[in-house]
């Protein structure tokens, strides 16, 4: 039977078509989280609340993405300006996005300290391994033995350092009533229920809650598709584990695993 | 924070008071909603303080984990519509420049009260006014702030006020810059309920978080502070710029004595402006050819008021708590000027009026330089 | 009273110079006087010794610091020393005559010097706690920048909630201001 298929893949009601098609790299992971994201606020309803703030990165170009209220903030800053716009109106629903660089490196004393007070914020971060926008330098997360252009020899964890585990930082710091999750682009219903659920901690007000997405950068990484989808699922994936790490008692169930598109 | 009933201040009263308390009575007077703030001397009583009146009148405060979050929380608080202040010195001011840019950039009107501390880098937690260059020209921009430098408790009080409506009203970052003898002296004042004066507090409103439902009656907003290209960003500043300009005539002011021909124009702000008003004024009770110009807006400053005084002075004095900061300002306002600029410049340390008085002295008397 | 008079006190942390500062100042505010106090804050207030700027007059006062005081009192040999630098020809300098060892260090260029023996009074007569009501009284009583009557009252107002719960110590207060009046009243300096 001729089914029609739609010819344009099905897009988030609360994303910005004026923004269409979005300014990511071919194979970049952003517009996946994004989607998945999207998905989420959709599902709950939830648009005219939110409040969408994005880093400076490659996460930057989501300035527009949404159809929610946007606001492009400093490097490393994303957090306490969601910060501040929750306190100052705690009906809304703050989104903040940022990359590992703005999470981890330069902005990472307003991630502990916004989950140690357990901020009632939603704070999403994309983990590729790298400083995309930049050039592909060295990230927080950047893999044991990464060729990246401050590590052109390959990351040296006795020079600099292993891989920062956020979520399981965060996981550990906070109390009662945050959510912490770690997903991956290559699971994309799952991260989508992280996130949803993420966002169903902050409107019921428990806490906290902060979703890492594994994501992919073929551009600086300088895979092919095969390569990119390798590095994600074997590379990152062995040494980041997915799932959840911390859930409160009173939220629902865990997040559906679902069949993976 | 609605649940705001009684008022803080009711009508006006006479008190005896150190200046950061009287900049929390002032903000709590101006129906300022919430203060996001981190500890630094000298400016930690006005959280003191505000913390305290918090659960009295319905307002809110956060204590952020750096003067970098203080700033960057107090614009999320202003994009939520709220009246939202922070306050900070020294080294804090300094963090606290990165934020304010960002302010700068997306016209947030932020209030801030910078109580200047000794400089650079930690020196003194006591007092100075080296924080000008930093207050008026920080942040990787042009300035697009108004500073507002008091010189007592009473206009610490009222400014601290006004600075809430300079911001709304014309969307640039605006600072109520004193000092550590400010905030920590204490000395009398009259506080009173802004309304009693008949001060209209300009309203509030959101960036983000409008109510409404999207595509029906409002649009998502967009809020940037980074472009593309060099002609998107130029015709925003060409914009901001040409609005700073406009506005400036109406936000500048100053205070002036004897500047009519007179040998000799002491020119001084803030706290050393004391200073400088009671040696000019016994001198000139003295029969001395002696005025003093004051600009109360550092940033805008003065310019046209100054120039017309400068020009009927034979000589001037500029007398600064640090090294030629207000200097430099005088300086670029005088471009053209063949008056002759004499400097006493104490950074770090305050200035007593017969330290003054013996420098204008002995410029009158035709010695040194 | 024309132009204002300038005091500075200091002491050791704990010698209750500050608060001292602060009771005569309300007490001038008591008579519809201006006054401006400042202390000095910093990390010297930290184990160092403690100083107290006051002003008293009739008009606001001006800069809230000052290079030379009218009077300057010190209460410990270290503070003695710090306060040489707020001492001139028309200062009143006034010490503890129990402080040791500062001989050498008492200022040369003073209107006038007096030593005082307000600790050993307060330890014998009184209570060692009133050593600084005591002084305070010995500057009421060498310049009547305010009256016994207001420096009562504002004791009263500033430690009530003390003299709540040890009415005593109301007494022991307002003894030990007019012991510190009748110091200085003998020595012809007010």
């Amino acid at each position: 039977m001729a089914v029609e298929i739609e010819l344009q893949p099905k897009m988030p009601k609360c994303w910005n078509l004026a923004s269409k098609p979005h300014k990511f790299c071919p194979g970049c992971g952003h517009g996946l989280v994004l989607k998945a994201l999207g998905q989420a606020i959709d599902e709950l309803g939830i648009q005219d609340r939110v409040v969408f703030g994005c880093d400076i990165g490659c996460s930057l170009l989501s300035w527009d993405f949404f159809d929610v209220d946007s606001v492009q903030t400093h490097h490393g800053r994303t957090t306490p300006v969601l910060v501040g716009v929750k306190r100052a109106n705690p009906d809304l629903i703050v989104v903040a996005y940022m990359g590992d660089g703005g999470g981890y490196a330069i902005g990472s004393q307003h991630l502990v300290n916004a989950a140690n007070r357990n901020d009632r914020i939603t704070a999403i971060l994309c983990n590729n391994t790298i400083y995309a926008m930049t050039g592909g330098q060295m990230a927080p997360t950047s893999m044991p033995g990464q060729k990246t252009e401050t590590t052109p020899y390959g990351r040296d964890v006795n020079e600099q350092g292993y891989p920062m585990l956020g979520p399981e930082m965060v996981a550990a710091i906070t109390h009662e009533g945050a959510y912490v999750a770690r997903g991956t682009v290559s699971k994309l219903r799952t991260l989508k229920g992280y996130i949803k659920k993420a966002l169903e901690n902050q409107i019921a007000g428990r806490g906290f809650s902060f979703v890492e997405a594994l994501s992919t950068c073929p551009t600086n990484w300088r895979t092919n598709a095969q390569q990119t989808w390798a590095f994600l699922e074997e590379n990152m994936q062995g040494y980041f584990p997915v799932g959840e790490l911390k859930v409160p008692a009173d939220a629902a169930g865990g997040a559906s695993e679902g069949e993976e598109e | 924070m609605s649940e705001t009933s009684a008022k803080p201040v009711e009508g006006e009263r006479k008190v005896f008071m150190t200046g950061n308390e009287a900049v929390c009575w002032a903000a709590l007077a101006a129906g300022a909603e919430i203060m996001y703030g981190y500890p630094i001397t000298p400016q930690n009583e006005i959280m003191h303080y505000w913390t305290r009146n918090v659960p009295k009148f319905g307002r809110r405060f956060l204590q952020t984990e750096d003067e970098l979050s203080a700033g960057f929380t107090t614009i999320g608080g202003v994009l939520a519509g709220r009246r939202a202040f922070t306050a900070t010195a020294g080294p804090g001011n300094v963090l606290m420049q990165e934020p304010l840019s960002m302010a700068e950039a997306m016209r947030i009107p932020v209030v801030v009260v910078i109580q200047q501390r000794g400089g650079p880098s930690t020196a003194t937690v006591i007092y100075s006014q080296q924080e000008v260059t930093l207050t008026c020209f920080g942040g990787n921009g042009e300035g697009l702030r108004i500073v507002y430098s008091t010189s007592s408790l009473q206009e610490l009080y009222d400014y601290t006020i006004k600075a809430f409506n300079t911001a709304w009203k014309y969307r640039f970052p605006t600072f109520v810059l004193a000092d550590g003898y400010q905030a920590k002296m204490r000395e009398s004042l009259n506080i009173y309920d802004p309304a009693a004066r008949g001060i209209e507090m300009v309203p509030t409103e959101p960036f983000l978080g409008r109510p409404g439902k999207i595509g029906e009656g409002r649009e998502a907003a967009h809020l940037r502070n980074t472009y593309n290209i060099e002609e998107e960003l130029a015709e925003v500043l060409e914009r901001d710029i040409a609005d700073y300009e406009r506005v400036a005539p109406e936000i500048v002011e100053h205070d002036s004595f004897n500047t009519g021909d007179c040998d000799l124009l002491v020119v001084a702000h803030g706290i050393v402006f004391r200073s400088a008003a009671m040696a000019v004024r016994d001198m000139a009770g003295q029969g001395k050819k002696i005025g003093f110009f004051r600009p109360i807006t550092l940033r805008p400053f003065p310019e046209e008021q100054f120039r017309a005084a400068a020009a009927k002075a034979k000589t001037l004095l500029v007398a600064e708590s640090a090294y030629g900061q207000l200097l430099k300002i005088v300086q670029q306002n005088l471009y053209g000027s063949t008056v002759p600029i004499r400097t006493l410049l104490k950074p770090g340390v305050g200035i007593t009026p017969e330290e003054i008085t013996d420098e204008c002295s002995a410029i009158l008397a035709g010695k040194g330089a | 009273m024309g132009r204002a008079v300038k005091i500075a006190m200091a002491g050791e942390g704990g010698q209750g110079v500050q608060s001292v500062a602060q009771i005569l100042m309300d007490a001038a505010i008591l008579e519809g006087k201006e006054a401006l106090y400042i202390p000095n804050f910093g990390v010297e207030q930290r184990g160092g010794v403690t100083i107290a700027f006051l002003q008293i007059g009739d008009e606001k006062i001006g800069a809230p610091k000052f290079k030379i005081g009218d009077i300057v009192m010190a209460l410990s040999d270290r503070a003695v020393r710090r306060t040489q630098m707020y001492v001139g020809p028309q200062t009143l300098f006034v010490y503890d005559s129990g402080i040791q060892g500062v001989e050498g260090d008492l200022p040369k260029n003073a209107k006038r010097v007096l030593a005082i023996p307000a600790l050993e009074t307060a330890n014998k007569k009184l209570n060692p706690r009133v050593f600084n009501i005591l002084i305070m009284g010995a500057v009421i009583g060498a310049t009547g920048v305010v009256t016994v009557d207001n420096a009562r009252q504002a004791i009263e107002k500033r430690l009530a909630y003390k003299f709540e719960q040890a009415p005593e110590l109301r007494e022991l207060n307002f003894k030990a201001l007019q012991e510190g009046v009748n110091l200085v009243a003998g020595m012809g300096v007010s």
